[in-house]
């Protein structure tokens, strides 16, 4: 038990949220914003592992990551608006 | 690593997971679909900021400075556009907004007009 753990905890606790509100979003916006919070919470855990188990190797996947999670968002936009621009 | 900028990497850290927690309860408590993307961003911004400063904190090296300055640009600028971009979207697709909305400037030319919204049903306060 480290202090670590404590952002492990609320960055878990923060996907669980999105998590609920794409199970229950009353619109599909809602659930691409949910999807959208659960895709950062992955990339946040990926770095706080990386600090947790003293490697630098994730400084490559938060940088691989953060270049995809742009074409994330921009692909669920898409998929809300029904292929209109 | 020196011991300071290790306890200073493990703070930052934390409070970016405390700034994705508080997103994500904005994302559960706010009322509508446009309101919620604000909480969106900000765990998307102050908070992968964060946690990429922390890491940069606790590895200080130039090789790693370069990574990160580059992750956390990228980062700054997309999380910007793409929630814009879902915004708008979300807009198109006609996600309704709270009765507590005023106006919907983006209605100019569709309809008549910046229009009030149809029943002025604010709330108590």
């Amino acid at each position: 038990m480290t202090v670590i753990d404590i952002g492990l905890g609320a960055v878990v606790l923060a996907m669980i949220i999105a998590t609920y509100r794409i199970l229950r979003g009353p619109s599909s916006a809602d659930r691409a914003a949910g999807a959208d919070v659960i895709f950062f919470g992955f990339v946040g855990l990926v770095a706080l592992l990386g600090l947790r188990l003293e490697t630098e190797l994730v400084i490559d996947i938060v940088l691989a990551c953060t270049l995809v999670g742009f074409l994330a968002a921009l692909s669920l936009a898409r998929l809300i608006a029904g292929g209109k621009r | 690593m020196s011991p300071i900028l290790d306890v200073l990497g493990v703070i930052s850290m934390v409070l970016g997971g405390v700034v994705f927690a508080v997103g994500a309860f904005g994302l559960l408590r706010l009322p509508d679909f446009y309101s919620r993307l604000s909480g969106v961003s900000i765990a998307a911004g102050l908070g992968t900021a964060l946690l990429l400063l922390g890491l940069l904190l606790h590895f200080p090296t130039l090789e790693n400075a370069l990574k990160l300055g580059l992750a956390l640009l990228i980062q700054l600028a997309t999380a910007a556009v793409g929630g814009n971009a879902m915004a708008r979207a979300g807009y198109l697709a006609g996600t309704p907004a709270t009765p507590r909305t005023r106006y919907d400037d983006l209605a100019v030319g569709t309809t008549d007009g910046p229009k009030p919204a149809p029943d002025d049903s604010r709330g108590a306060d």
